[in-house]
């Protein structure tokens, strides 16, 4: 008899209606966000690689940020490009920005006073921030890049000719640009930067990339890709490499009680079914 | 005609982009910057038809009274307004500065709503892994210890739980350790067997031995 | 204004989460909003950022319709009788019109020939690039350019882990195989290397899990921070 219970127990559990699932998450989400916790993150050698591959760079590089995203990406994300920026401003960068998607340059105008903020200095337009807006073309834009930037980017996001900002003179090609910083969200994103501008026009690259996408881009680390930032964690640990703590930083108590929920929704479930299919062989055989 | 000509058409082009890859000199050169600009046209053109198909299949709804015909009306309606807005309310060229109306509904209508229909899939991965994450055969097992470590390992939680033991045993490195190395290898066999298909196909699509693109008739 | 944004913004969001309910009225009315709207910025977008500039600009369009001073290539052409390359965009705008009449059931077929353009151009392109980005270099890497941080532990095994890397590429293209029986020794690899994918798959998965979680966390951050002000 209080076999059967138990068995109705996590034959009940097995069964559960997919609501209670959503408001345990609703719930494990909703919680730490009004907690102050702080968690020590730790940093992985992809995020290392990435940032050293920055510190290396020269004061005052010249560096092409694409932000091929959208809003649907937005937390993964933006962190990256506000830190970016926020390190761009430090090193007095020189920051071209092109979008593959035609919400990135928007974007990037809303991680730019964030950044600004954080750091304390702006970027002054024109000479040492550009932003060139999107083109159709996905992939073709990048090798139209490859022979020319200002044929491929005639006017720049507010509808200005490209010729006139005089960071962008002397800029023809990838030849002029010392490293590329890709945030990337799916296709065209990071795999196409490699394909198209690493292995064709030997460009440095470095990328920040959902972590949907992520794990897909790993194989390019090493020649091929110098770092990634995955996802959310990777943002939060480039946040702390830089010394640029921000939202990533202050999102991952929320991200640790989420993974900490899946995985007990998984044991929990396979428990039940191991149970329940264990009391099913004994009554059988 | 109406195939012969798309083939001759995908043949040439192709041919060219392999030609100019291996001999980057004139008139390959030029080729590739006239058909680079080319397809960032049409593909422009791709993604206005896909806009006004919306329209047209909307507008059918309405036609024919569908029971949802309401919402298709709606549809119509923020296309609309968006457009209006955009062509004529925004400055023109300066339609993306801050402030104007076509920035405010991206900042405050488009922006939440992309973000929230992508976010919403968090509660459905959340309910798949509760129902259909089971060890059930060795292959399965490694798969959900796999996901275990990699999602523990990635937030501070792992190395909490795992940091009285050496520094290689932390949680965090494990997670590093898979990405980097059993990631890495299963990534690249698939990377490697989808870049073989891709040229295969690639090359009965120049070739004119895959012609599913061009539909019936 | 910011005020009513915020409030637009946070009922939208709050309209698409009652979706996990059940499929309402309020859902659908915020997702019809966003098909619409999503459409309507492409539209506009593409406009401003692309044909604008690279097609009307350059072509001298805009200048013929009074909207702007700068010459484009027809004027080059037939006002100074001056050969202007842009002269080439006429064929892209004629391959854009001919994707456009798609919508037009009795010359729709028209449409094949710029997409035939694109297939050709992506199939030119991919050959190309797959081969060498995605499989030699792919291949190169495995053998000989060995991923080294120099971090102490696991990853820092160097020599041990080139040995796995290069057991997973060599099994798991084994499993890929189908032109050969998976038995003997071709069915060993295969076997290791399902073991390989899954733990690919697992990672995936894991990615895949951190990434939901991520949007939801930014979602609810708007509503109860920038909408409600209730953190901090």
């Amino acid at each position: 008899m209080a076999e059967q219970k138990e068995v109705g127990f996590w034959n009940s559990l097995m069964r559960i209606d997919r609501r209670i699932i959503f408001l345990f998450i609703f719930v494990a989400i909703s919680v730490p966000m009004f907690l102050q916790i702080n968690l020590k993150i730790p940093t992985s050698p992809e995020v290392e690689s990435l940032v050293a591959t920055l510190d290396k760079l020269p004061d005052g590089a010249r560096v092409l940020v694409s932000l091929d995203y959208d809003p649907g990406s937005e937390p993964e994300l933006q962190p990256m490009a506000e830190t970016f920026f926020g390190y761009a401003l430090r090193r007095k960068f020189k920051v071209i920005v092109i979008g593959l998607w035609p919400q990135g340059p928007i974007q990037a105008e809303r991680a730019k006073p964030i950044a600004e903020r954080q750091v304390g200095r702006q970027f002054e337009y024109g000479i040492d921030y550009v932003n060139l807006g999107y083109q159709a073309g996905n992939e073709l834009v990048i090798q139209r890049m490859g022979s020319s930037i200002p044929q491929t980017f005639p006017v720049d996001y507010f509808g200005k000719p490209v010729a006139d900002f005089p960071m962008m003179q002397g800029v023809t090609n990838f030849s002029n640009i010392d490293y590329v910083f890709n945030l990337s969200a799916g296709y065209p994103g990071t795999v196409e930067w490699v394909l198209f501008a690493v292995d064709r026009f030997n460009i440095v690259l470095g990328a920040g990339n959902t972590a949907v996408q992520a794990p897909q881009v790993y194989p390019y680390l090493g020649k091929q890709l110098k770092g990634i930032l995955g996802g959310m964690k990777g943002g939060a640990e480039f946040e702390i490499l830089t010394g640029l703590p921000g939202r990533a930083v202050k999102y991952m108590t929320g991200q640790t009680f989420a993974h900490t929920i899946i995985v007990l929704f998984i044991i929990m479930a396979n428990i039940a079914y191991f149970t329940t299919r264990k009391k099913e062989q004994g009554g059988l055989s | 005609m109406k195939r012969e000509i798309p083939m001759i058409i995908a043949g040439t082009v192709g041919v060219v982009l392999i030609i100019q890859y291996f001999i980057p000199a004139e008139p390959f050169g030029t080729l590739n910057d006239v058909f680079s600009d080319w397809f960032s046209i049409i593909q422009a053109s791709a993604i206005w038809l896909g806009a006004l198909n919306l329209i047209k299949v909307a507008g059918d709804k309405i036609y024919r009274r569908h029971k949802d015909w309401p919402y298709a009306a709606i549809i119509i309606a923020s296309f609309l307004v968006m457009v209006i807005i955009g062509f004529f309310f925004s400055g023109g060229r300066r339609f993306l500065d801050p402030g104007t109306p076509f920035s405010q509904l991206y900042d405050y209508v488009y922006s939440p709503l992309t973000a929230m229909m992508f976010a919403l899939l968090a509660f459905f991965v959340a309910s798949a892994s509760y129902r259909a994450f089971r060890a059930r055969t060795r292959e399965a097992t490694v798969l959900l210890l796999a996901a275990f470590l990699v999602m523990l390992g990635r937030v501070p939680l792992g190395d909490m739980l795992t940091g009285w033991l050496p520094k290689w045993l932390h949680m965090s490195e494990i997670a590093s350790w898979i990405m980097n190395i059993p990631n890495i290898a299963g990534q690249r066999a698939i990377m490697i067997g989808i870049a073989l298909g891709t040229v295969s196909t690639s090359l009965r699509l120049i070739l004119g031995i895959e012609r599913s693109y061009l539909g019936g008739e | 204004m910011s005020t009513i944004g915020i409030w637009v913004g946070a009922l939208l969001t709050l309209g698409i989460l009652s979706f996990l309910y059940k499929d309402n009225p309020f859902y659908k009315l915020s997702e019809s909003i966003f098909l619409g709207i999503s459409a309507g910025y492409w539209f506009v977008s593409l406009y401003y950022q692309s044909l604008l500039p690279r097609l009307f600009d350059n072509l001298g369009v805009t200048k013929l319709m009074g909207a702007s001073k700068t010459d484009g290539a027809l004027q080059s052409l037939f006002v100074h009788g001056r050969w202007d390359p842009n002269i080439w965009y006429l064929v892209a705008g004629a391959l854009g019109i001919m994707m456009l009449l798609r919508l037009v059931p009795k010359v729709g077929w028209i449409s094949r020939w710029p997409l035939a353009f694109v297939v050709g151009t992506t199939a030119g392109l991919y050959f190309t690039r797959y081969l060498a980005s995605n499989a030699l270099s792919q291949i190169h890497a495995t053998l000989k350019d060995f991923i080294v941080f120099g971090q102490p532990g696991f990853v820092g095994w160097a020599n041990l882990n080139n040995l796995i890397l290069l057991v997973g590429v060599i099994s798991g293209l084994a499993y890929f195989y189908f032109s050969k029986e998976h038995k003997g020794i071709v069915g060993g690899a295969a076997k290791i290397g399902i073991y390989f994918l899954m733990v690919t798959f697992g990672a995936s998965f894991g990615y895949t899990v951190m990434s939901r979680m991520s949007l939801l966390i930014g979602r609810l951050d708007f509503l109860y921070g920038t909408w409600l002000g209730l953190l901090r």
